[in-house]
Order: C-alpha cells, then sequence, then structure tokens
C-alpha cells in the first residue's frame, strides 16, 4: 500500500499540529546571539589605525585620522567580521540587529571626542 | 520532417528559481537539441583577485553561491593552507566537516522541495523546506548567518561550537530523521511521484564517463567515486560507505541524494563524538607562493579548485570549477529526445546552480 | 613531457592530442580544464581523474598563438573551451560546437584579461 496514500499521514497530522510559522512581525524574530546583524564600535577604545578601513573587502568603513572620526557604510557592509578579527583594540563588534531598510543609502558617523593617546 | 521551431527556455520561468538559459530547439512536442547560454548572472568573481588579497578573497569565494557558501570558502582556503603548508589544528578540521555535513543536508532537502515543486507537489515541497529551516537555525546559532556563514579563515576557523550546542545539534537532528524518513518515503514509493521519475533522464555509465559528469548525478549512474573518500578535513577518520544506484535514472539520482541526506546525520553524530578539544586556528604569516589543486564534494558534486600564487598577497588566478558546469553536457544529453513537459525536471535532476557556474 | 611538481605535468603543443587520446582510451574522465595568463603568455591546464586519481597536464601558449581543441574526444570540453575563449581572448582552433561568444553573453570582451593603461 506505499504506493498509494503515502502522504496522507503526513496531511493528517498536520492537520492537528500547531503551523510551523510564526505571525511576524506580530511575534518579533528572536535572533540567536552569533547573528551577524550589523557592527557596532566602542569609540573610546578605538585608537583610529585605520587596519578596519584596508581591510574591509567592501571597503564600506571609512577611518579619517586628522577629524578623529569614523564611519561606516550601512549598506555596503556584508557583515563578513573580517574588521572585527583585525582590529588590534578589539573595539568592534558585530551584534544581531539587521540594518533598517531606507530609500537611499547612508552614511554613519562617529566622532572620537578625547585627544588620540600619545 | 516536422518543422523546427526554436523555443527559449528561462532565464526567467516559472518552475525553476536558478536563472538557467537554454535555446531548445523542438520538433512537435520533443526536443532535438538544447544549447546553452550562460552568462545572466556573471560576476567575475574569480577575477577579483587582482583587487582583494587573499585574505579577503575567502569572503568573496563564500559568496559565489548561496547554498554551498560554506564548502566554496571551505575549497578555498584549503587550496591556500597547502601552498603555504599551514597545518590546520585537528579540532578545525572536524568543525569544518560537521559544517559541510550541515550544508549536504541543507542543499540536499533544498533540493527535494524543488523537485517536488517541479512536478506539482506543493504540499511535499513545502514539508522538505520546514526541515530545511531547523538546518538553517542551526547555522545561524552556530554561525550567526543563515546562508553565508563567514566562518572560515586561512589557517582554521573563527567560531567553536561548544559541548552544548553540538548535543543539542545532535538531539535536532536525531528527531529530524524521523520525519525525514516520513517525508522522503513518499518521493521514494508514491506512485504520483514515481510516474514522473522513473526511466526519465537515463545517463549510462560510459556516458557519464565521457562527459564528465559529477557527485550524485555520476554515483546514480553507478560509479562509486566521492572525493570525500580523499580524506580532507576530519574525513579520513570517519566511516561512511559511498552511495551508488545503478539504474541511471532521475529516481536513481533522486534515491542518492535521499541516502545522502541520512548518511550526512550519521557522519555529524561520527564527528560530534571523535572531535578533539583544542585550537580553532593557527596564525599565518606571509604570502602564498606556488599552485595548488584541491578537490572537495560538495552536495552538488565534485567542485575543483586552482590556487595560482606568486609571492604577493594578491593571486594569480584563482579558478572554480563547479559541479554545475561539469554536469552541463551531461544534462544537455538528457535532453535530446525529451519531451517538452520533462524539460523543467530533467534540468533539476542535475540539481543546478548557476550562480555557481556563472561566478 | 616534464614533471614541474604539484601533480602538474608539462607538455608541448605536438603532445597535446596523444596525451589525451592516451587518456580517453584508458577512460579518464575530464575534470577540468583551466586557463590563465601571466608574465605575458597564457597557462592551460588540463585535469583529468580517473576514481581518486588526478593527473594535470599544462601547456603554455604564447599570446598570439591558438591551442589545438580537444571537443572532437572529450565532448565535455567544449564549455570548457568556449569558456577560455570568451574571458581570456585565448584562440582555440577547430572546436566541435562552437559558441561564437555567446556562451556568456555579455557586454565586455575578453573580461578576465589585463587592458593596456589599466
Amino acid at each position: 500500500m506505499a504506493q498509494f496514500m503515502s502522504f496522507t499521514k503526513t496531511v493528517l497530522k498536520n492537520l492537528i499540529s500547531k503551523p510551523a510559522t510564526t505571525s511576524y512581525p506580530e511575534v518579533p524574530k528572536e535572533y540567536p546571539q552569533r547573528t551577524r546583524g550589523h557592527v557596532e564600535i566602542s569609540i573610546e577604545d578605538c585608537i583610529l589605525c585605520g587596519l578596519c578601513m584596508r581591510s574591509c573587502p567592501p571597503g564600506a568603513i571609512h577611518v579619517d585620522r586628522e577629524a578623529k572620526k569614523w564611519s561606516i557604510a550601512r549598506f555596503d557592509c556584508i557583515q563578513c567580521g573580517y574588521c572585527v578579527e583585525k582590529c588590534p583594540k578589539k573595539c568592534l563588534s558585530i551584534v544581531p540587529g539587521y540594518t533598517k531598510p531606507d530609500s537611499s543609502k547612508h552614511t554613519e558617523t562617529i566622532k572620537k571626542e578625547e585627544a588620540l593617546p600619545k | 520532417m516536422a518543422n523546427r521551431s526554436v523555443v527559449p527556455f528561462g532565464p526567467q520561468h516559472p518552475v525553476l528559481p536558478e536563472p538557467i538559459h537554454l535555446d531548445l530547439v523542438m520538433e512537435d512536442e520533443t526536443v532535438i537539441e538544447a544549447v546553452p547560454s550562460i552568462g545572466y548572472v556573471h560576476r567575475g568573481l574569480e577575477s577579483l583577485v587582482k583587487k582583494k588579497d587573499f585574505n579577503e578573497m575567502v569572503y568573496v569565494t563564500e559568496r559565489i553561491c548561496g547554498i554551498c557558501s560554506f564548502m566554496h570558502g571551505m575549497g578555498y582556503c584549503s587550496a591556500v593552507e597547502k601552498i603555504m603548508n599551514v597545518e590546520v589544528p585537528r579540532r578545525a578540521d572536524y568543525l569544518r566537516t560537521i559544517w559541510s555535513e550541515m550544508s549536504r543536508l541543507h542543499s540536499h532537502l533544498l533540493w527535494l522541495g524543488l523537485l517536488a515543486d517541479a512536478f506539482g507537489f506543493e504540499a511535499l515541497f513545502m514539508q522538505s523546506w520546514r526541515l530545511r529551516e531547523k538546518i538553517l537555525d542551526m547555522f545561524e546559532i552556530s554561525t550567526g548567518g543563515r546562508v553565508i556563514f563567514s566562518v572560515n579563515k586561512i589557517g582554521g576557523v573563527l567560531k567553536d561550537m561548544p559541548k552544548d550546542m553540538l548535543k543539542s545539534f545532535v538531539a535536532i537532528l536525531n528527531d529530524m530523521e524521523k520525519e525525514l524518513s516520513e517525508t522522503t518515503s513518499v518521493f521514494l514509493n508514491e506512485y504520483t511521484v514515481r510516474s514522473r521519475l522513473e526511466g526519465v533522464g537515463i545517463i549510462t555509465k560510459e556516458d557519464a564517463i565521457r562527459r564528465g559528469a559529477v557527485g550524485p548525478m555520476m554515483r546514480a549512474s553507478g560509479i562509486e567515486v566521492d572525493m570525500r573518500k580523499t580524506g580532507y578535513a576530519a574525513y579520513s577518520d570517519l566511516d561512511f560507505e559511498v552511495i551508488t544506484s545503478d539504474k541511471c535514472d532521475s529516481l536513481a539520482r533522486c534515491q542518492v541524494r535521499i541516502g545522502e541526506l541520512f548518511q550526512s546525520i550519521a557522519i555529524i553524530r561520527q564527528a560530534v563524538d571523535k572531535i578533539p578539544e583544542g585550537e580553532i586556528s593557527v596564525p599565518v604569516k606571509g604570502n602564498p607562493d606556488g599552485e595548488c589543486f584541491m578537490r572537495l564534494e560538495q552536495p552538488r558534486g565534485e567542485a575543483f579548485y586552482y590556487v595560482r600564487a606568486n609571492g604577493t598577497k594578491f593571486l594569480d588566478r584563482m579558478r572554480v570549477r563547479t559541479p554545475t558546469f561539469a554536469n552541463i553536457p551531461a544534462m544537455l544529453q538528457t535532453l535530446q529526445g525529451a519531451q517538452f513537459a520533462d524539460v523543467p525536471l530533467l534540468i533539476l535532476t542535475i540539481d543546478p546552480c548557476i550562480s555557481c557556474t556563472e561566478r | 613531457m616534464e614533471d614541474i611538481g604539484n601533480n602538474v605535468i608539462k607538455i608541448e603543443q605536438v603532445e597535446l592530442l596523444p596525451v589525451i587520446m592516451e587518456k580517453k582510451n584508458d577512460d579518464w574522465r575530464l575534470a577540468q580544464i583551466c586557463c590563465a595568463f601571466r608574465d605575458g603568455h597564457y597557462e592551460v591546464s588540463y585535469s583529468f581523474a580517473k576514481g581518486y586519481e588526478l593527473t594535470n597536464y599544462r601547456l603554455i601558449v604564447g599570446k598570439d598563438e591558438t591551442v589545438a581543441s580537444i571537443s572532437r574526444v572529450y565532448k565535455s570540453a567544449i564549455l570548457y573551451e568556449n569558456e577560455m575563449r570568451e574571458l581570456f581572448g585565448l584562440g582555440v582552433e577547430h572546436i566541435k560546437v562552437d559558441y561564437h561568444d555567446k556562451l556568456y553573453r555579455i557586454d565586455a570582451e575578453t573580461p578576465f584579461m589585463e587592458k593596456e593603461g589599466e
């Protein structure tokens, strides 16, 4: 009998079980801890060495030593985590939470306030 | 002689999500010849070696394809490691093996779903993809990405899987095995499915060799070749049999892939039992110099990596011969003389990945 | 014929067809053909596999020279040879099915060759 009605069991099971999907966006998605969503910087620890800028495969990060600015083009970033691995001060981290959709590409700039360590 | 007409098939076609482009020369309902043309999604990733250094190329190679992304990264890294004589820690080898087998599960389940979709069995398609979702979740938990994992680096891997995580994965896979046998039995036994697959698209053993077919396509024609048996990564420590079939038709290819699903689960179980403690990467200094050929068994078949380095941080040449590229000649043969209604199904049985093919 | 290490055997143009025929009669399968351009000449690698064995043959071709097609012996070479010609501009003579630059339907001509002045 395996030749016929072999799918019936699955159909009946599905009829009485809960759906496999969730009702997003009413129920928000919970991301695991390791999800690579976006790059964050703790600017206090940054020494503006520019290693992240030189190693970024799509060239999304820009470091301006003179103006003490660290900026990232969120829509160019591919969340590969290479900058996080390269950072000598470990001040970069990649955390859950994807970049929100937008109608235009923009760059996020973070300014380092205090003086550079001598 | 009946009138001949040329029917363009793809790059956009309702049955196939893959942008394959064929021109079918038809005589009534029968295909006389199929002419492939690729380039619709050609990105020239191989030529990026001139602009990205060999470390950044890891992230580029991963993006060749969305299904075997882990294995592309791994193949490229292994090739560069071989050139630089880097010994990867054993734990990293095991982690790579586990992720590779998870990729295989995810790819074969995707393929089963697409196959069901191609012969119009929507409910079966959803069942396969429901199971696949669990694998994607496991990937997200362990690597942080569902499609692009970015865990490979030259000299090892970037992320470790702790003991609890590995155990929970095995538990998920154990549960999945039961559901999997229910779903796959529909593919193998159901009359309606068999009538679409049995005896369709036959490739004999001789043809498979002559046309250079690889992977499940080759194994379904009775050739016992599986690159995992060459013992890269941790495969040399693990026990498994090469799954073959001598029926040579579409059903045989389906059977081989279903067999490999259960085999992958068994391999992951073994690897989790045997995984040693220790480092997951070694520091790599200097630039590669030399050349290397590397072969891996991807879900779709044997993938071929060629890396040519010249001692600077930019490589001379990086070439990936993906399994689909090798399978196209065999696919063209199955299409000759086929009925028009069978064309999508025959294209699907090679598990085409056009993004891989065109790079 | 000369073994140049790394499992590669260097051959001359005249040796190509005899080598290919030998492989064919011994039931080897064509694993791939790869073209590379370095130091002003093409390097064409033919890889053959039988079971788990792998052998590579290397042919050095000058920039303006052409290479004989092996597509009449191995049908699957058609794709590789068309690809070589379209991406690198390497002349391949008498391909069994000649796609006339239509295998890759892209705008750029020989995109993998470095253009002068770049």
